[in-house]
């Protein structure tokens, strides 16, 4: 489980998170929606220890602000919103960084991580020259590498991903979001901040609304996920409608309460 | 069809490249030093001299002054003051997360040279005894004093929130290479002849006041500081990714970074101590390995040292041999052969691939 308990960051005199509680469970995808400058991504950079804040956060009975670095890699992987690298590393050599220094860098998993976000074969490219969302794979599958079982010796671990499929085109949003759910399903955990709205209602169980550094609501995607919940924490009119095949909801923004000019 | 060919390559191992260039560059470097040992504006023949030393003759005693207390000497310094200079920029590299940092370049140097200048002008008025306590090993503790105070400021400065501005590392670079520079300035105003005299001697930045002395002052130092910094490599490695993620990775950042600053002021300061500022070695050599065996920092720290050295060696034989039986600053000709290498990598960078 992780959790965080009054959570409170300010920059400056501005609060980004105010008196925040957060619980997510294992085995189960968490995502975290809201407004631009709603506190998401600052949010899980106070859950990965990234950001010093006020409050306690936990992973897995850790507390993250005393576990020393290593000890805290072994359960939880960190995907950023992205990641410009300094030197010319070819794509396996930047899988291998998840490996850690105590595993045998003679394993297959990099390859096996490589194949699983469908980049099988880019070993040897330079991860400079592949585009945005490449990039971004490479990285997700780096992030695999790290905490390639989902359970180990009975802790379930994390993935904390930050926009994980803002940079891809649809077909590998899908591929990106079902990597999510089966970690989830094979009962490691999954956070995940979004701003896809059919893509968490999709795939999360579990949804948490976030507006001026608070979280409004969190429950099951059919809970959060409504008319008016929505409207209140994006500022405009929302219409919820049932998708037309499959189970799930489709989200139709109506005209924006901002002023025009 | 080369992109599709490119796609399913088999990818080719650069960890396994960068350990069999070990060995090569151990070849090269011990080449380097046989041809420093038998080369010299006296044309005492190494030989010669071994070979009478193999029969059982007796060498000249010009001859045996020649070889063992001028060329080996200045060779060992040549190895240690090059490996210094290498190791030192690439783990800056590393730290900076770019191939353009240099102690040369970013006023490392320039504060271990002004490290240096504050023992000679004023290191009798060092407050503690230091002057006596320290004797001869004065001047590159305070070069090593130094250069670890710019190394921290410049850090301290060039990297916000985990990632390193390239426009204000170089800024920042320039700015505290002028504040040394001026106050380095002052001590001179303010030395008296017999300081001044050996000021100048030790500034001319060359290899020509080699002596066993210097060589165990600054041997050793360099030794432990080069040794350190190939534990660095995993962290180094991680730190490419930035500050957070290296963190994610169960790197140790913190510390990582501490022992960095202090390796690479250990090593520059004893380099600067014995052999004044020679530029380049430090942004040439770790960027030729990197286009051979790629950014992996456990056989680049290696490979650096062994490559600086050699580098240096030749530099120095060509130094020693251009203006026979006069000889050129070492510094120039490092100058010469690496500034237009340093230009055409900032030409590189327009090409699309970055460094």
């Amino acid at each position: 489980m992780i959790s965080a308990r009054i959570l409170t960051l300010r920059y400056g005199r501005r609060a980004v998170l105010e008196g925040l509680d957060f619980v997510a469970k294992p085995g189960a995808l968490t995502a975290i929606v809201g407004p631009n400058g709603s506190g998401k991504t600052t949010l899980l950079k106070a859950l990965t220890g990234e950001v010093p804040c006020e409050g306690d956060v936990s992973v897995e009975g850790l507390d993250i602000a005393t576990t020393p670095a290593w000890q805290l890699a072994g359960t939880r992987a960190v995907l950023p919103q992205s990641t410009p690298m300094a030197f010319p590393f070819q794509a396996i050599e930047v899988v291998r960084l998840g490996l850690g220094r105590s595993v045998s860098n003679d394993t297959s998993l990099p390859h096996q991580a490589l194949e699983r976000v469908g980049l099988g074969g880019y070993e040897a490219r330079f991860y400079q020259e592949l585009s945005g969302g490449e990039q971004q794979r490479v990285q997700l599958a780096r992030v695999l590498c790290q905490v390639w079982t989902p359970v180990l010796e009975g802790t379930p671990r994390w993935l904390l991903l930050d926009e994980p499929v803002s940079s891809l085109d649809i077909g590998h949003q899908l591929q990106v979001m079902e990597i999510a759910r089966d970690y989830a399903d094979a009962g490691g955990g999954v956070i995940a901040v979004m701003h896809d709205l059919n893509l968490s209602a999709m795939f999360a169980d579990e949804v948490a609304l976030m507006k001026d550094g608070t979280i409004v609501v969190q429950g099951s995607p059919d809970e959060v996920l409504s008319d008016d919940n929505l409207s209140f924490a994006y500022g405009c009119t929302v219409r919820t409608r049932s998708a037309p095949v499959d189970k799930g909801w489709f989200f139709l923004p109506q005209g924006s309460s901002a002023p025009r000019l | 069809m080369a992109v599709a060919e490119q796609g399913t390559a088999v990818p080719v191992d650069r960890r396994t490249r960068a350990r069999q260039m070990h060995g090569v560059l151990l070849v090269v470097l011990l080449a380097a030093c046989i041809t420093s040992l038998a080369t010299g504006a006296s044309g005492t023949s190494l030989w010669a001299a071994l070979w009478a030393q193999v029969q059982g003759q007796q060498i000249s005693l010009t001859e045996a002054v020649v070889l063992w207390e001028i060329r080996a000497p200045r060779t060992a310094l040549a190895v240690c003051v090059g490996a210094a200079l290498a190791v030192s920029g690439a783990v800056m590299q590393g730290l900076f997360r770019n191939p353009l940092a240099d102690p040369g370049l970013l006023g490392v140097s320039a504060g271990a040279g002004l490290g240096a200048l504050v023992a000679i002008v004023i290191g009798g008025a060092l407050p503690l005894g230091l002057a006596a306590a320290l004797g001869d090993a004065l001047l590159p503790v305070m070069a090593f004093v130094g250069a670890w105070v710019s190394m921290t400021i410049l850090y301290a400065i060039a990297t916000r929130s985990g990632r390193t501005s390239v426009a204000t590392m170089l800024l920042a670079g320039i700015a505290l290479g002028a504040l040394t520079g001026a106050v380095s300035g002052l001590l001179v105003f303010h030395a008296d002849d017999l300081q001044l005299r050996e000021l100048t001697f030790w500034s001319l930045g060359s290899l020509s006041g080699s002596s066993w002395e210097k060589v165990l002052i600054a041997g050793p130092l360099i030794l432990v500081a080069t040794w350190v910094t190939t534990t660095l490599a995993h962290g180094l490695n991680g730190l490419a990714l930035g500050e957070a993620s290296a963190h994610h990775i169960g790197i140790p950042v913190q510390r990582t970074k501490n022992i960095a600053i202090l390796a690479v002021s250990a090593a520059t300061g004893a380099a600067v101590a014995v052999s004044g500022g020679i530029g380049f070695v430090g942004i040439v050599v770790p960027h030729l390995l990197r286009l051979a065996t790629g950014p992996d920092h456990h056989g680049l720290l290696i490979n650096s040292a062994l490559l600086g050295a050699s580098m240096l060696l030749l530099a120095d034989i060509v130094a020693r041999f251009v203006v026979a039986p006069a000889e050129l600053p070492i510094g120039i000709v490092t100058a010469v052969l690496g500034a237009p290498f340093f230009l055409w990598i900032l030409l590189r960078r327009r090409t699309g691939v970055d460094l």
